[in-house]
């Protein structure tokens, strides 16, 4: 039964909740079962001879009326203590858990790890016990990984957090679960639980990021932060402009009706002042918490966005009237 | 009001076969009619009260979590205009239970006159609400987003965080309570006219008395945000 | 048999032709508009909320084509978003909260109680009027652009997606007013407009669900209320009471929305509760076994229901003994519903069991609450609720209970009642095949999505992963076979009006007085003669003036002949000319 139900169980919580999920669902389908056959044979049994028909009543039983009080009383009663017992255990966070930052912001989520590094895909080491510290840059989102039976709001104003402990390496699904507008249902990552060593292994490679190339450091940084849920490389629609050909052009209007050229301190004021200016045609979505990039992240962005452009640079006179930082 | 009494005959609520000119024809009796009405309105007053209650809560959180700006905030309210207005609006409960009482003994002059001044005083609290609120809006005390204190005793606000929240508090409840005021004395005034008009008798006053009932619920209302906002 | 006492002094069974009837005593336009008739009232809310119905549920149906892939099939995300986002609102906020009682309350309810209209029948205008401007408001909302925020209006994304938000809110306010309206006027009639002998033991059960419904319409509407202001005053003034960025908490409004949310859920089902005990009553003529405690349960719940909003918060950010407190709260509530159920099941028995279109689906009602009731115990557990929540097996729980539940007693209520209301009766062998097609097609529909949600489909996504396709298509292709039923019942229901055959006074046997005291066709006001309650409602042991003086006299086939008005009341009062 429990596959037909459930997905995959792979942590150690999720034994403890499915084996409840399927107490509960066997419990409902006997007295399911109960009831509708009851009723159908009363049905049957009783269906109406004759017109006027008038049967006699029926004395009630007060017995038979205190025990279906009594009964499901107790079955819920029974199942409320054993749900309870194991949503504390979820929520008491073992000291010695390893902490994983999960940063969610219209659509997208991003891991950050202890030594500072950033992953849009969600690796963890199986069999150590993992919390997530979650908040959000802007609206309420969901973390929710079915395989693990874990699931909990994040919140723009406070840090909320689940914790669980892999058992099964393997790629699982992460979904938001609260609505967040317009990707909501696109606003999904990978879980990669692996074993400890290729865990450490991956941190270790994925911590050299200062030695990158800026291009390559922003290709990166693109995926990870979110970039290409509203920007597109390709130069498709999203909710935002295309980064395909954007570079360079001495046209770009602006929804105030002037134009101005695209050039880097343009795309520098865009990332960190989203709401500075906005390209006609587009609503002011961005989130502003691209200002915490730091400057080599941010150069890195800006020459991955130069590298989807041919455009030669724009004829740069000296005063631009981008904001001063 | 020799009128009134010319419309209303029916001497005894038995007779059934009577129809006094408010009987409504679904009712088999003024009383039934009467006690309709007032539970009605007691209904009406239970969600009115629901209504404020949501909003004392907001209070209560806020309050909770930001204790010391309320405590700054609430100083920079005028306590004594506070105070005259609980006064002046005591003292108009106090004239629309004078109503009802002098309408049930058929004296419907003196009921005209308190029903008047408890107009007037609604009037006066509504006067001293306006200069309270001009006076905040001069030092930039906008509710919510709008807000930017300066000058005054309100300049120091500034530098309290959350000073906006309780300000917004305070525009939202005190704003409709004071919706509730006016209703209020639309209401009244058009009692009051139809008092005059000799609508109302010791045998019919079910507005009177409604009206009454609600305009104690406002003055209880404000019993609870004047300690709540100004005080404490 | 059953002619031999027609000639009484009240009905004929052809009155409706001749005699004066609340349908034909005037038939202008401005009558009907005008009219403060509580008859008329219920008819008007039936063709308003039947329109809202076909729109929102026409908006289902697009959802469920959308989700026949896992793609993008036939609309934009934005699109979607707006359309279950709208599905939702209107559903919930101006089809099922004011349904059962705006329509079957408002007419059945004062015959019910032997009162000639509802305590105040101007203010039961008025609350239309209200719903229409909130219905207004709602169509504004659409004009300026939608409304994506699903029907929650979660803070702070619902401060800022521009569009319809502001419109849409202030439409709840205001619809939010119609209901506080019905709801009074319900409560001060039950209380006051009873007739003599109607005691509170004797009142027939669709009354005690319509009254706790009324106290809890009375006690929770006016916090959405006022929950709207605020949310309108947080996007208009920016008061920060709602949105973290200006210090306010989300949680809050998560809050104030579930203390009228949740309760309202329960304004949704206790009065499906009473139609139920109506149709089982006289669908198999035996007294409701334990009348009492399925009148008093329904008070329970309507209590209860004020206690429990937090178990929609369990992932959301409030503290674990909250959640633990609410949970343990929401188990008790479970009991009084699952007592109903033991006890309509228990009704059946030795019962003479007739089964009507009304009762197939009584039974279905009680198949499907069934469900919704153990998938809403599964979902208060704790530790399950946290992989459960948000996903499908949310939408599909709440569907067993609102439509399986809610809806499909409506249902049942509205052929019950058609009778009475339109004078026609329907045609049985349709009703039937419609009933059952309501019942496959549900099933086919919502069971599915109970699966996907155990599987973790999350709900409010206009896409999703490959492998939840085939339980999506089965679920669309439940939604196909739902809807021709739908329309079926829409059909049938439009051509009796005209063709249908002309209904007698009492077709079922029933035994509340808007059967045995009250024309074929109502008179405009109700009775002709106060009546004189001597017996409890379902007494049809002692209910002589239905069936003759014996067993076996009357003829139940044909409907039954039409029974004396029952003695009147002693103090007559005198009718208006």
């Amino acid at each position: 039964m429990g596959d037909f139900w459930l997905p995959e169980a792979a942590s150690t919580i999720a034994p403890e909740v499915d084996s409840l999920f399927l107490f509960v669902t066997a419990v409902s389908a006997i007295l399911l079962v109960g009831v509708t056959g009851a009723m159908l044979y009363f049905v049957y049994r009783y269906r109406r001879q004759s017109p006027g028909e008038r049967p006699a009543p029926v004395e009630e039983s007060k017995l038979l009326e205190i025990s279906w009080i009594v009964i499901p009383t107790i079955l819920v009663l029974l199942v409320f203590n054993w749900g309870f017992k194991s949503y504390v255990k979820m929520h008491a966070v073992p000291s010695e858990a390893y902490e994983i930052r999960v940063e969610a912001q219209q659509w997208n989520f991003l891991f950050e790890y202890p030594n500072g590094v950033t992953s849009d895909t969600l690796y963890v080491p199986e069999g150590e016990k993992v919390k997530m510290r979650m908040s959000s840059a802007d609206v309420l989102h969901g973390f929710f990984i079915p395989a693990f039976r874990v699931k909990y709001d994040i919140l723009p104003n406070r840090y909320t957090s689940v914790w669980f402990e892999a058992t099964k390496e393997g790629d699982y699904d992460l979904f938001c679960t609260e609505y967040c507008g317009r990707n909501h249902s696109e606003m999904d990552k990978v879980v990669r639980v692996v074993s400890q060593d290729a865990f450490d292994n991956w941190l270790e490679e994925a911590g050299t990021s200062e030695d990158i190339p800026l291009p390559e450091l922003g290709k990166q940084l693109y995926s990870q932060r979110g970039c290409q849920g509203c920007h597109s490389l390709d130069g498709s629609e999203m909710v935002g402009p295309s980064f395909q050909g954007l570079y360079g052009r001495t046209d770009h209007e602006m929804s105030d009706g002037t134009t101005l050229a695209v050039d880097e301190n343009y795309l520098r004021e865009s990332i960190l002042k989203p709401e500075a200016r906005i390209v006609a045609g587009y609503d002011n979505l961005m989130p502003g918490s691209y200002s915490s990039l730091s400057e080599r992240q941010l150069t890195g962005l800006i020459e991955f966005i130069k590298e989807q452009s041919d455009k030669e640079p724009p004829a740069s006179d000296q005063g631009q009237t981008t904001a001063t930082n | 009001m020799a009128t009134d009494t010319d419309i209303a005959p029916a001497p005894t609520e038995t007779d059934h076969h009577d129809h006094p000119a408010h009987l409504q024809h679904h009712f088999v009796s003024s009383e039934q009619q009467f006690d309709s009405a007032k539970l009605g309105m007691w209904l009406f007053l239970i969600t009115e009260i629901l209504l404020f209650s949501a909003m004392f809560v907001a209070y209560a959180v806020y309050r909770q979590w930001h204790p010391e700006t309320f405590v700054a905030a609430s100083e920079t309210l005028n306590v004594t205009m506070g105070t005259i207005n609980t006064i002046v609006l005591l003292t108009s409960s106090l004239t629309v239970a004078l109503s009802i009482h002098y309408i049930q003994k058929d004296e419907v002059k003196k009921c005209i006159y308190n029903l008047g001044a408890t107009l007037v005083l609604a009037g006066g609290f509504m006067v001293i609400k306006y200069f309270e609120y001009t006076s905040k809006f001069e030092h930039g005390a906008y509710p919510g987003g709008m807000f930017d204190p300066h000058g005054g005793h309100y300049a120091q606000l500034a530098d309290v965080p959350f000073a906006s929240q309780f300000f917004s508090i305070y525009f939202v409840m005190t704003g409709i309570h004071g919706l509730h005021v006016i209703i209020g004395m639309a209401v009244i005034g058009w009692v009051a006219v139809r008092a005059w008009m000799g609508s109302f008798s010791s045998e019919y006053y079910t507005p009177v008395e409604l009206t009454g009932l609600y305009w104690h619920l406002v003055d209880i209302v404000w019993i609870f945000l004047f300690p709540m906002l100004y005080l404490i | 048999m059953s002619t031999d006492t027609q000639n009484t002094a009240v009905a004929q069974p052809d009155e409706h032709e001749e005699g004066e009837n609340y349908l034909n005593h005037e038939t202008s336009v401005w009558s009907w508009l005008s009219t403060k008739d509580h008859k008329r009232i219920g008819v008007l809310y039936c063709v308003t909320l039947a329109l809202v119905f076909l729109a929102a549920g026409v908006l289902a149906l697009v959802m469920r084509a959308e989700l026949s892939g896992p793609g993008e099939t036939m609309m934009a995300n934005d699109t979607y978003n707006q359309v279950f986002s709208m599905h939702g609102i209107m559903m919930v906020f101006l089809f099922l909260v004011p349904s059962i009682p705006a329509i079957l309350g408002n007419f059945v309810l004062p015959m019910q109680i032997g009162a000639k209209d509802v305590a105040f029948p101007r203010l039961n205008l008025a609350s239309w009027y209200v719903y229409l401007a909130g219905a207004t408001l709602t169509i504004m909302a659409l004009l300026w652009g939608g409304v994506d925020t699903g029907w929650t209006f979660y803070t702070p994304y619902s401060k800022t997606t521009g569009g319809g938000v502001l419109w849409m809110t202030s439409a709840i306010f205001v619809a939010g007013f119609a209901n506080i309206f019905t709801g009074l006027n319900f409560i001060v009639t039950i209380h006051k407009m009873r007739a003599p002998g109607m005691t509170w033991n004797r009142l027939p059960l669709f009354v005690w669900g319509m009254y706790a419904t009324s106290i809890v319409q009375v006690l929770a509407t006016p916090v959405i209320g006022i929950t709207m202001v605020l949310l309108i005053l947080e996007q208009v003034l920016q008061i920060g009471i709602f949105d973290p960025s200006l210090g306010g908490d989300p949680v809050l409004f998560q809050h104030f929305f579930w203390f009228y949310s949740h309760p309202a859920v329960y304004i949704m089902i206790l009065p499906a509760f009473g139609i139920m005990s109506e149709l089982i009553a006289t669908f198999s003529r035996s007294r409701i076994f334990g009348y009492r405690a399925i009148a008093l349960s329904s008070v329970a719940i309507a209590m209860l229901g004020f206690l429990v909003w937090g178990h929609h918060m369990f992932v959301s950010g409030q503290s674990v003994v909250s959640s633990i407190v609410f949970s343990l709260i929401t188990y008790l509530i479970g009991i009084p519903s699952g007592i109903k159920v033991f006890n309509w099941v228990a009704t059946l028995y030795k019962g003479s069991i007739w089964l009507q279109t009304p009762m197939i689906y009584a039974l279905s009602f009680l198949f499907l609450f069934s469900i919704g009731g153990f998938t809403g115990i599964m979902v208060g557990v704790l530790s399950v609720d946290v992989h459960l929540h948000d996903t499908y097996y949310i939408v599909s729980h709440f569907h067993y209970v609102m439509m399986g539940g809610t809806v499909v007693a409506l249902l049942g209520g509205m052929h019950y009642w058609w009778p009475k209301i339109t004078g026609r009766m329907y045609n049985e062998t349709l009703g039937k095949i419609a009933a059952f097609l309501v019942f496959v097609g549900f099933n086919l529909t919502f069971f599915p999505q109970l699966v996907l949600g155990a599987k973790g489909m999350p709900r409010r996504y206009a896409t999703y992963a490959d492998r939840f396709t085939d339980l999506h298509q089965l679920s669309t292709a439940g939604s196909g076979v739902l809807g021709v039923g739908l329309f079926l019942v829409l059909g049938y229901a439009l051509w009796s009006l005209k063709y249908g055959e002309k209904a007698p006074a009492n077709p079922w046997g029933a035994a509340t007085l808007e059967w045995t005291n009250v024309a074929a066709l109502p008179d405009p006001h109700n009775f002709k003669r106060t009546p004189l309650i001597t017996r409890g409602p379902y007494d049809f042991h002692l209910a002589d003036e239905v069936f003759g003086g014996g067993d076996g006299e009357a003829d139940g086939d044909q409907g039954l002949r039409v029974p004396d008005a029952a003695p009147a009341a002693p103090l007559e009062p005198s009718r208006d000319a």
